[in-house]
């Protein structure tokens, strides 16, 4: 039993999709796109094509990344490109469709691009200063595909990472990701093949998979984006997980603020039933596995991994300090292995194209690419996927366009709440998870908001750090109290009350605060602050009582 | 979203899941669905069933943020605050709905038509500030139009 027949059938209707013998129209159909007026879009569609009496076939995509164009609309007509164009409205649907379907003009004035060729004065959509640089392993199928349709993603290749790893030894699969030094994209950057090792070493049963789409960062929405243009890619990694650690149950957290993401997931997990791709016996293989949904409930601190799985167990989400390990003992006190989002989705293509075929792209340490959602006062906010070792400025500059209105930047803040704010003296840095690191700052998920010259690090300081003194779930002291007494002080300087000693005194406190948290909540907590100090000292001391400050003078 | 409560409609929403303890946050979230809020009464019901103390119910409910022991307005208004939002100045879209409103965040009207909430992060930061209304996003929104979503005047 296996899925050839299927994916020949599949590839005969994705064929049918890029040739089409009747106009093909994408709509991008996720939660940019529903913020930007897809849906009413998507109605103008239905009413232009009955209005001109036009037979195409309207489909659903997920994100292309380049939300700063959303609504996004393609259109395939037989033996032309796909083009894409941008901002669509309600109000110019109609005269599009007249006027590309029926009269064959494909409306440059309208369009972003055509897909792997220039056309008809329209410019190739991957030349584009915000596609060239990207290279899309993870988001792959983001925007490209219908995520709701299971022949898109095989067609695409869906699903072969998989049963090739169903005809190797589970420890050669381990090997081959070791290989490919992948490393966990939630933030830390654990090896993942050390990880899956290790839970599979233990002796202990059964094994549970976790994949963690707790994205909580404010200001990230990489695993949102993903979840919803391509679910598959994702769960196909959680099987080679599952069969490669030997895990027989496996749960997505996510969070309940992402229903659409949650909606895809579950019509993809009703395909792979369908397909013998869960439950017993998976494609005659003898291998079983059965994934379920839980929804989080709205605590920042279940994207750690203990109190996650905490969550999961229906408890409190507090974590707890380790070792145990979760390859130890996890969920219910079994061996448990936990990747986040993007980790799983780079799983299959590493089976199907070879860990040397990855680890070709990034730098000696952190290979492969990473996804970025750019966001703030940036001209190209969207998502991207680029190669490790890039450099923050050809990402702001080069890809992001550059900073809105002309202005100046002034920081780039990476890594959400538990990272820092760069300033532009730093752009030079490359992003992978040493360097950034080494400047005080942190890959995290990868978020990056962009700041410009009328934010105040005080106060962008203060955004996080207030963030993180709420979420804190009060169980160890240097979190629960630490950020608080943090927070008072860096009030006093935004008041222009500060203390000239409490700059030290924020270090200091920052520095306990980091050392002695129970996890990576807390101990990431002081960050913001710290990285503000280290590179905006000024704006701190700007913030001095001038009385305290006369009065140091004369003492 | 059903406002009577009686024994029958909860003893409903319990059976989705099963007697054990893992169900405890999913049956909360399967009840709050239904009724807009956790009552007491239902807290009750869920410890009963599970076979746990209210204490410990009450405890994982007051834990998440996501759940609300006051019945909340027909609307729910939530403005995302998120980075990206806040940079791009989702504090003043909050100050003018909290002026439209007449309420503070965390609040509902007195006609229990709106309740007015800030949100950690939507995702959907290209379009920032965001606001969601009930099911629907609203992107890119000022202090000027953020009134407008409200209709009315």
């Amino acid at each position: 039993m296996g899925l050839n027949s299927l994916r020949k059938e599949s590839i005969h209707e994705w064929n049918e999709v890029l040739n089409p013998s009747r106009p093909q129209i994408f709509v991008g159909m996720s939660t940019c796109g529903e913020a930007s007026g897809v849906v009413a879009v998507n109605k103008a569609i239905q009413d232009g094509l009955e209005e001109h009496g036009i037979d195409a076939v309207v489909n659903k995509t997920g994100c292309l990344g380049i939300c700063y164009c959303e609504p996004l609309v393609d259109i395939i007509k037989p033996g032309k490109p796909r083009i894409s164009y941008r901002s669509v409205e309600k109000t110019n649907v109609s005269g599009l469709l007249k006027d590309y379907i029926l009269d064959d003009n494909p409306r440059p004035d309208l369009a972003l691009g055509a897909w792997g060729q220039e056309f008809k004065g329209i410019p190739d959509l991957f030349e584009l200063d915000f596609m060239k640089f990207q290279v899309r392993i993870a988001l792959r199928n983001a925007g490209v595909i219908n995520p709701e349709n299971f022949s898109h993603y095989l067609a695409r290749g869906g699903y072969q990472g998989f049963e090739k790893a169903l005809d190797m030894d589970p420890e050669e699969i381990i090997a081959e990701i070791e290989k490919a030094g992948l490393r966990g994209r939630g933030g830390a950057g654990f090896p993942t093949g050390m990880k899956w090792k290790l839970c599979r070493k233990s002796r202990n049963f059964p094994k549970y998979l976790i994949c963690n789409a707790d994205e909580g960062d404010p200001g990230a929405f990489m695993d949102r984006s993903l979840l919803e243009s391509d679910p598959h890619s994702v769960l196909e990694g959680m099987l080679i997980g599952a069969y490669a650690i030997g895990c027989s149950r496996g749960f997505i957290y996510i969070r309940a603020e992402y229903p659409l993401a949650i909606k895809r997931l579950k019509i993809a997990l009703e395909h792979m039933k369908r397909h013998h791709l869960l439950g017993e016996n998976i494609l005659g293989s003898g291998f079983s596995f059965d994934i379920e949904i839980r929804e989080g409930a709205g605590a920042f601190v279940c994207g750690e991994e203990t109190a996650l799985m905490k969550s999961i167990e229906g408890q409190r989400g507090t974590p707890y300090s380790r070792p145990p390990f979760p390859a130890q003992a996890g969920l219910w006190g079994k061996p448990t292995n936990i990747n986040n989002v993007e980790t799983w989705a780079n799983v299959p293509v590493i089976l199907e194209k070879g860990a040397g075929w990855f680890n070709r792209h990034g730098t000696e340490k952190s290979k492969g690419t990473k996804t970025f959602a750019l966001a703030g006062k940036v001209n190209n906010t969207g998502l991207i996927e680029v190669p490790m070792g890039m450099t923050l400025e050809k990402i702001v500059y080069a890809i992001g366009g550059g900073v809105c209105d002309g202005k100046e930047l002034k920081a780039v803040q990476t890594g959400g709440p538990a990272g820092g704010c760069l300033p532009l003296a730093k752009l030079g840095l490359t992003v992978d998870y040493e360097s950034l690191a080494e400047a005080g700052s942190i890959m995290g998920s990868g978020g990056m908001i962009v700041l410009d010259e009328d934010d105040s690090m005080l106060e962008t300081a203060r955004y996080f750090l207030a963030f993180i003194q709420e979420e804190s779930c009060g169980k160890c002291v240097p979190c629960r109290t630490g950020t608080r007494q943090m927070l008072a002080i860096l009030d006093t300087f935004i008041k222009g009350r500060g203390k000239p000693q409490d700059i030290e005194t924020l270090l200091s406190l920052g520095d306990s605060i980091k050392k002695t948290s129970l996890c990576g909540l807390g101990q990431a907590a002081p960050n913001p602050v710290l990285t503000t100090i280290n590179y905006f000292r000024g704006e701190y001391e700007k913030g001095i009582n001038p009385k305290l400050l006369r009065a140091k003078a004369h003492q | 979203m059903e406002r009577i409560l009686d024994k029958s409609s909860i003893d409903e929403v319990l059976k989705v899941y099963p007697a054990r303890r893992d169900s405890l946050v999913r049956l909360l979230q399967a009840m709050q669905s239904k009724f807009g809020y956790l009552s007491e009464e239902v807290m009750l019901a869920v410890a009963d069933y599970l076979n746990l103390s209210p204490s410990s119910v009450y405890s994982v409910a007051t834990f998440y943020a996501q759940f609300k022991f006051k019945p909340a307005g027909r609307h729910c208004i939530k403005v995302c605050y998120g980075t990206a939002c806040h940079v791009k100045g989702a504090g003043k879209v909050l100050t003018e709905l909290e002026r439209k409103l007449g309420i503070k965040k965390g609040e509902t009207t007195p006609d229990r038509e709106y309740t007015l909430e800030t949100e950690a992060c939507f995702g959907s930061c290209a379009l920032a500030p965001l606001v969601m209304i009930d099911s629907e996003f609203y992107g890119r929104v000022t202090p000027d139009s953020a009134p407008d979503l409200i209709g009315g005047d």
